[in-house]
């Protein structure tokens, strides 16, 4: 299983990449499926700007799915990371994980967000209703310590 | 080498990249950012707090104690916030 792993400033259609992740296989029993949007943080925030290291991230990313892939019996994995400004309401990232059964689909793709927020080279900077710009987004302690849950 | 620089790193440098080549007795990630704040306001601005900035060699995450050894691109980034 080769997973797909795909850095776009475009955003993406869940339905094709759910279809194209399951089309022609009749082992897959479940795809788990998550989807992370901008938020407008009560009205604050006019966009986020995404800075990615261009090479790091596409490696990075592609360890983590194989990682998973060695963790859970996967049939397929799909991880798309947006980059540059999203406005709220629009999509950033998707994970997509199936497999025979549901429960390597979901934790796979529990695992694959957990450990992308924390070892993806991506970083947001807040853009303000305001017009002006904001801060660079601080990581979350909450985020280490969910990914840190995975360690064996 | 090549250094390269993301985020707030990259604004308190003042740069996203540039060719540097260090004193040999420059061993580590560690060395290296020591090394680095002697060169300015700017880059003691940035790795004021050392502890918070993360490393990698070659696309590859490392520790500060890491040795540089036939590294071609070091880069330095804050914590990461994507997903």
């Amino acid at each position: 299983m080769i997973p797909a792993v795909r850095i776009q400033h475009e955003d993406f259609d869940v339905a094709a990449e759910i279809e194209a992740l399951s089309a022609g296989r009749m082992d897959t029993g479940a795809v788990a499926s998550f989807i992370g949007l901008c938020r407008d943080e009560s009205g604050r925030l006019s966009a986020l700007e995404l800075e990615h290291y261009p090479g790091m991230a596409e490696a990075e990313m592609s360890r983590v799915a194989e990682q998973a892939a060695s963790r859970w019996p996967l049939i397929g994995l799909t991880v798309i990371h947006r980059f540059g400004l999203i406005r709220p309401g629009e999509r950033i990232v998707l994970v997509l994980a199936s497999s025979s059964h549901r429960e390597a689909a979901f934790r796979a793709a529990e695992f694959l967000m957990d450990f992308l927020k924390t070892h993806a080279p991506f970083w947001k900077r807040e853009h303000l209703r305001t017009g002006e710009l904001g801060p660079w987004v601080a990581a979350k302690a909450a985020d280490d310590v969910a990914a840190s849950r995975w360690e064996r | 080498m090549k250094l390269v620089y993301f985020a707030w790193v990259r604004e308190r440098v003042g740069q996203a990249e540039e060719n540097v080549e260090p004193p040999s007795d420059v061993g580590t990630v560690a060395d290296l950012v020591a090394w680095l704040k002697t060169r300015g306001e700017g880059y003691a601005h940035a790795f004021e707090n050392e502890r918070v900035i993360r490393a990698a060699i070659d696309h590859v995450h490392v520790k500060p104690d890491t040795a540089l050894d036939g590294a071609r691109e070091v880069a330095f980034f804050p914590p990461m916030t994507g997903g």
